[in-house]
């Protein structure tokens, strides 16, 4: 027999990616360090592109002027007012979905029927029902954030173990503190996550609620930019939405660290 | 007024099952089943898989209702006893966002128990199940066993007349369940209790069984009841009278639990 022999071959491994801190910030610099070098050797027009170091001095003109905060205030405003509005609605109307068995059979079907509306599309009815001022812009974010919440609270509350249920119910919980206690901790993993894409769509919706009768917010500044065909403006204020939407992210992020940490 | 006094001392709660039986559809899963179950005494029941056992159990506890036959309560819980009936499941059933105590006050809160009370209740109670260090530990933290120590613990808070134990340790391994057995003698022995013990492990019903319920195969019947007088901490891993026992009721269910292995799932 061979004494030394040959070792067996490693063929584990993989399928687990893990998040690694700075690597996605390194790809956002080297993509803004990319396009400045294009549009500065003359390889990328800059009618097709602008120039990153343009639209960052775009912003901070922005924000010098004091225009940056002029702008951001009702927009924030507006999303916060709208997507609690939703969001809360949905949540609630989700649970409510989730327990009781003709509420399910009833407003499933038409939350289906709501859901892949456009809700851009309805814009003139939110400004005929609440007027061209706030209430509009609030109706549509909150109509927007809505469906979404809702599909993921119920899916969330029924994928609440109902074993915990049982044991509940054997030790005589209300059915009050059932709900609160092990219903809605249950369906919290799902509620964030199904939170995560309704905001993003709530942000997505900002900038459809400000194309009428807004004359500050971020929304409104990227539209108006865009018909002027203003590149760095209109990436000035795209930029703006972007970091909005990490923020929100990152503070989803933070809710599910602290409101989860019994994940395994 | 000297009436309730004495009977809240001297309080015992049996359970009686008064001709159950039980079918979906048309499909007869239990059949005529009387039995009583007396203050004090662990009841073991045991069958082939798909006999019913659990869902007698879940008869007894309320969860679920029998087609026919009633279950009954005779005689009071003891006096400070929140929850007569009270579960211990295979699955542990631990609230996963909550901390081992409070998991245990979760059943307290909803009978107006908290602060100082529950604490000294919780105190109390996992001091029972050697539990102290853990109090703070979350269940995902938890090996099986301890996991299921704490619902145990969970169970004696609400000071149950009855325990219905739905296969506590079916899902431990085998040395886990030796010595989970050994903390649950140990816990009758010093404070005897009432328990319905549903188990397919025929070494769990004769270590912990003072009788032995047999059920037959679909539809459930009571097959036999035997009765095991050596008192439990006399008991041990391995003895011969228990094998023996052992394999008595081995050979009742040996060739219904084939027939049952053979058998194509109903659904």
């Amino acid at each position: 027999m061979d004494e030394t022999g040959t070792s067996v071959a490693f063929r584990g491994g993989g399928f687990a990616p893990k998040s690694r801190r700075w690597v996605g910030v390194v790809v956002f610099v080297a993509l803004v360090l990319f396009v400045e070098w294009g549009t500065r050797a003359g390889w990328i027009s800059s009618l097709s592109l602008p120039r990153p170091s343009d639209v960052f001095e775009t912003f901070r003109q922005l924000y010098d002027s004091g225009l940056l905060f002029k702008h951001l205030g009702p927009s924030l405003s507006r999303l916060t007012v709208g997507a609690i509005l939703g969001a809360s609605v949905g949540i609630s109307v989700g649970i409510l979905i989730g327990l009781f068995s003709y509420v399910r059979s009833g407003l499933v079907p038409l939350v289906a029927a709501i859901f892949p509306i456009p809700k851009i599309a309805l814009l003139p009815l939110f400004v005929i029902w609440f007027g061209i001022g706030e209430g509009s812009k609030y109706a549509l974010i909150a109509f927007g954030t809505f469906t979404p919440t809702v599909v993921a609270t119920y899916g969330a509350v029924d994928n609440v173990d109902r074993t915990l249920i049982r044991m509940g119910q054997s030790f005589g919980l209300s059915w009050w503190s059932i709900v609160r206690k092990i219903v809605l901790p249950g369906a919290m993993p799902g509620i964030l996550s199904g939170l995560r894409i309704s905001l993003a769509i709530a942000i997505i919706l900002l900038v459809a609620a400000e194309m009428l009768g807004a004359e500050y917010g971020i929304g409104a500044y990227i539209l108006e930019a865009g018909s002027l065909y203003d590149l760095e403006r209109l990436f000035a204020g795209v930029v703006i939405l972007s970091l909005l939407g990490v923020l929100v992210s990152g503070v989803i992020g933070m809710a599910e660290r602290r409101l989860l940490g019994w994940r395994t | 007024m000297l009436a309730p006094l004495i009977s809240c001392k001297r309080s015992m709660m049996d359970i009686r099952l008064d001709g159950i039986g039980h079918s979906y559809d048309d499909f007869e899963v239990m059949r005529d089943i009387s039995l009583d179950i007396s203050s004090g005494q662990i009841v073991c029941i045991v069958g082939p898989s798909g006999c019913g056992k659990s869902t007698l159990l879940r008869f007894i506890g309320g969860l679920e209702r029998p087609k026919l036959g009633r279950v009954l309560q005779l005689g009071e819980p003891p006096a400070g006893c929140l929850n007569p009936l009270t579960y211990i499941f295979q699955d542990f059933a631990l609230l996963p966002w909550r901390s081992v105590s409070g998991n245990i006050s979760l059943v307290l809160e909803d009978h107006g128990i908290k602060g100082a009370a529950a604490d000294k209740i919780i105190e109390d109670v996992l001091a029972r199940t050697k539990l102290s260090d853990f109090a703070k530990a979350l269940p995902k933290q938890l090996s099986g066993g301890m996991k299921q120590r704490v619902a145990i613990a969970r169970a004696l808070a609400v000071k149950p007349a009855v325990m219905l134990m739905d296969e506590p340790l079916s899902a431990l391994d085998s040395q886990t369940r030796e010595l989970l057995m050994d903390d649950l003698v140990e816990l009758w022995t010093r404070q005897p209790f009432t328990a319905v013990y549903v188990t397919h492990n025929l070494a769990e019903a004769v270590r912990l069984g003072h009788r032995v319920v047999v059920l037959s195969r679909r539809p459930g019947k009571i097959r036999e009841v035997v009765d095991i007088d050596k008192p439990l901490a006399a008991r041990e891993f391995g003895d011969a009278d228990l094998e023996k026992t052992q394999k008595y009721l081995w050979q009742l269910m040996r060739d219904e639990a084939r027939a049952a292995d053979a058998e194509l799932l109903h659904g």
